[in-house]
């Protein structure tokens, strides 16, 4: 998996390509835990993402908690695929998909 | 088309999670399945394997992919010498709760019954196996 960090004032977005599993999460995760001090807005960009199994949702449902405390996190261009998986889950009314 | 049966056997690594999903995208690719279908079977394979790694204590994993070609139809069968652990009873996690109150456990087999069309465990003897099907349409 591909992570891009842009950082403009307290907007930081995260372009993720490839697959979001076991292996590549803990990644993810630690580009985000301990580092969100001072983001009001949190947005990922799932453009080039392709899959994401529960490793991942556990990333973003804890991105989610953090950022539900500071600020709003978006989630944008998810494929049908992975916006099911959030739907079956019911992440699709936790997280907000734009 | 006829049906077969393929399997691999691979070490209880998490990285083995590819092997595991290269050898299946690899053999249903003929079959022309669906986005979709390949997507999902591909969670099931990270949900199961990693299951298996974290808890089992089993120091490898079988998968055995059959494939019904007639009404396109691929089961994939997960089976490791570990300690006794049917996922299948673990209560489902309660999906309407807000952010602040959902608990993760157990979500991975729960996504796995919801975007799976059968899911079943059986303990045969010392080896836990459990089984997907799916259909690849």
């Amino acid at each position: 998996m591909k992570i891009e960090k842009n950082v403009d004032g307290a907007n930081t977005s995260f372009a993720l390509e490839g697959r979001l599993d076991t292996m590549t999460a803990p990644l993810l995760e630690s580009e985000i835990q301990g580092k969100l001090d001072g983001v009001t807005e949190l947005e990922f960009d799932f453009a080039k993402l392709t899959y994401i199994s529960s490793a991942g949702l556990r990333v973003l449902l804890s991105a989610q908690k953090i950022m539900n405390k500071q600020g709003k996190m978006l989630i944008k261009n998810v494929c049908d695929e992975i916006k099911e998986i959030f739907e079956v889950t019911g992440f699709s009314d936790i997280l907000t998909v734009v | 088309m006829q049906n077969w049966v393929k399997e691999i056997v691979v070490d209880s690594k998490f990285e083995n999670v590819r092997t595991l999903t290269e050898f299946v995208e690899s053999s249903l690719e003929p079959l022309h399945p669906s986005p979709k279908a390949i997507m999902q079977i591909g969670v099931a394979i990270d949900e199961l394997f990693s299951n298996v790694v974290r808890y089992s204590g089993s120091s490898n994993m079988k998968l055995i992919l059959n494939v019904n070609a007639d009404v396109l139809t691929a089961k994939l069968t997960f089976i490791d010498e570990g300690v006794e652990y049917d996922p299948l009873k673990k209560q489902d996690p309660d999906v309407s709760l807000s952010a602040e109150d959902r608990e993760i456990g157990g979500l991975g087999i729960f996504l796995v019954k919801k975007i799976m069309d059968g899911v079943e465990y059986k303990r045969d003897g010392q080896k836990n196996v459990l089984t997907v099907v799916k259909k690849l349409g």
